[in-house]
């Protein structure tokens, strides 16, 4: 592979993480914070940042544990575990260091921090590049679209839902209901992505 | 037998290690990074100061402090209950607070406590009743039976507790998981007790049907089980004032008013005041003879007990109607109508036709007191 093909490689992962195998659209993965956490344009922001930060940093981490620690055991299925433990603790880690080293950062992102430990995305986004085989790059690239990618989602989401403060919406419909509707439109629209780019 | 399972331990070593480093280094992250030395958390403008490691969060550290902020979610900021007003030292609000406060909340400086941060001296006020809010631990020591669906309850506490409560206030009472019921919940219930005594308290309770701690309370409670309450609460008490008081309660409503009598007798109160207890039938009157005692030990205490609806006109020689009508006759035969001061226990609509009575006499509102539970 030459250089220039290398590049053009990286961006087709990039892009197809985002667009057209968007995490959340196409893999429903991160629902709940996507559906709970949606409500604000400012707080989707928030709470996408912290996301991308988390997965980008954690796809790495995931990647060296798989390859230097259960690759060469053998001990694959072991991954599930191992790669929650190491999420788990890089999100406590990050907070503890973030809220007391700079409150501002702490304000805008860390208090969204416990809020994604869970977040099945990011798991995910560790299990994608180990079935898809990527290196080092490729995964952290990959994680990083996938964090994009799912915060594009939210803060659409989010500004969808600022003006639907402003309409008449059914009774029955109110709240999840409605959301989960719209969750299902922006995913169609998604899918106007598929086939421009394959990120496997 | 060693080679057989090795396949089995090694894996099991290797990420129970990982585990075990990744812990072991976030214990160590802890104790080094969020060491944020004692921090002097000030309640009530130096009313108590504590100084405390900080680090944790405002609800959980007034909680180890045996002071309870009312909070449904566990410090998830889900719920929006555990508001707190921060002086000085929490910083801006956060994004997680937002959506719970208004913009008189937001200038106030009204916090979610489970959200502040104990990082550096904070400076905060709480409203003083949540500073004597307690748990206790009980046996009830008596069940008397008031009407055919109403009984009193008299719980002494363990441990040699004792409680501290304005006469009128409530407690809230733990029905705990039983036969009928798979979830936890509290109740509210006036204390109807003479305020001397301490060590034990009375309630009064009227059985709803279906009522998760009322059945526990009517069914399951016996003699010499332990309960648990917490309390107390509520703004129902008598104001420290001169002017005549119209007592208006309605069935177990009763509760609060005896408590606050036998305080008045206590103190040797020489308020005017008057008292209308209003029940259907004769069967539904209790408490009748105590509180004739009561205005016969009080000079300027009346006790009218009005029946709605008595079985026959031999039966019941007393006043019948409907208590707010009665009340009403009364405050018209009144010179001085508007001095005075309203207390009011019972049914929300009778609460609700009570106001609408004395508020016609125009008592004003903020002299007309009672707490709504349902």
């Amino acid at each position: 592979m030459t250089p220039g093909n290398h590049m053009l490689h990286l961006l087709v992962i990039l892009f197809a993480s985002i667009f057209t195998d968007n995490i959340l659209l196409a893999r429903f993965l991160g629902m709940c914070s996507f559906l709970s956490v949606s409500r604000q344009v400012k707080t989707a922001v928030g709470l996408g940042f912290a996301v991308v930060f988390v997965m980008t940093f954690t796809t790495a981490l995931d990647w060296f544990a798989y390859r230097h620690v259960l690759q060469p055991y053998g001990i694959e299925y072991f991954r599930f575990i191992l790669f929650i433990i190491i999420i788990a603790a890089f999100v406590q880690f990050i907070e503890m260091a973030i809220e007391r080293y700079s409150p501002a950062l702490y304000q805008n992102l860390g208090i969204f921090l416990p809020l994604i430990t869970v977040n099945c995305a990011i798991l995910g986004a560790s299990l994608f590049m180990v079935i898809r085989d990527y290196n080092l790059i490729e995964g952290v690239v990959f994680g990083f679209g996938s964090g994009a990618g799912w915060m594009l989602a939210i803060v659409t989401m989010a500004g969808i839902r600022e003006k639907l403060n402003n309409a008449r919406i059914p009774r029955g419909l109110q709240g999840p209901g409605i959301t989960l509707i719209i969750a299902g439109l922006m995913a169609l629209a998604f899918i106007g992505f598929t086939g421009v780019l394959s990120g496997q | 037998m060693g080679m057989s399972m090795a396949p089995l331990i090694v894996p099991i070593a290797i990420v129970s290690a990982i585990g075990a480093a990744l812990a072991a280094s976030l214990v160590f992250a802890e104790r080094v990074i969020t060491n944020y030395g004692d921090v002097v958390l000030d309640i009530n403008n130096g009313d108590k100061k504590i100084t405390i490691r900080g680090g944790g969060s405002l609800l959980e550290t007034l909680t180890t402090q045996k002071i309870f902020i009312p909070s449904a979610c566990g410090g998830r900021g889900t719920c929006g209950y555990c508001k707190v007003r921060v002086l000085e030292g929490a910083g801006q609000l956060l994004p997680t607070e937002e959506p719970y406060m208004d913009d008189k909340e937001r200038a106030l400086g009204i916090r979610l406590s489970c959200q502040v941060k104990l990082r550096n001296d904070l400076k905060i006020e709480i409203p003083t009743e949540l500073l004597t809010i307690k748990e206790y631990r009980c046996t009830c020591d008596e069940i008397i039976d008031c009407t055919y669906d109403i009984k009193q309850f008299k719980l002494k506490f363990l441990d040699g507790q004792q409680i501290n409560y304005t006469p009128g206030q409530y407690v809230q009472v733990l029905a705990p998981l039983y036969e009928k019921s798979n979830e936890e919940v509290y109740r509210a219930y006036s204390i109807s007790s003479d305020p001397e005594d301490k060590s034990a308290i009375e309630l009064i309770v009227r059985r709803v049907p279906d009522g998760i701690c009322t059945t526990y309370l009517f069914d399951y409670l016996k003699q010499g089980d332990s309960v648990k309450i917490n309390g107390p609460y509520g703004q129902f008490y008598l104001r420290d004032t001169s002017a005549p008081i119209i007592f208006i309660a309605g069935g177990s409503g009763i509760a609060p008013i005896k408590c606050i009598v036998h305080h008045m007798k206590n103190t040797g109160n020489t308020r005017k005041s008057i008292f209308f207890f209003g029940v259907r039938t004769t069967a539904d009157l209790f408490l009748d003879k105590e509180m004739t005692q009561f205005a016969a030990d009080l000079p300027h205490f009346r006790f009218v007990p009005v029946v709605s609806q008595p079985e026959s006109e031999t039966d019941w020689k007393g006043t019948t109607g409907r208590v707010t009508d009665v009340a009403e006759a009364y405050l018209n035969e009144q010179k001085d109508a508007s001095d005075y001061e309203g207390y009011l226990c019972g049914s929300p609509g009778m609460i609700e036709s009570s106001i609408s009575v004395l508020t016609r006499f125009n008592i004003p509102e903020d002299r007309i007191y009672y707490d709504k539970f349902s």
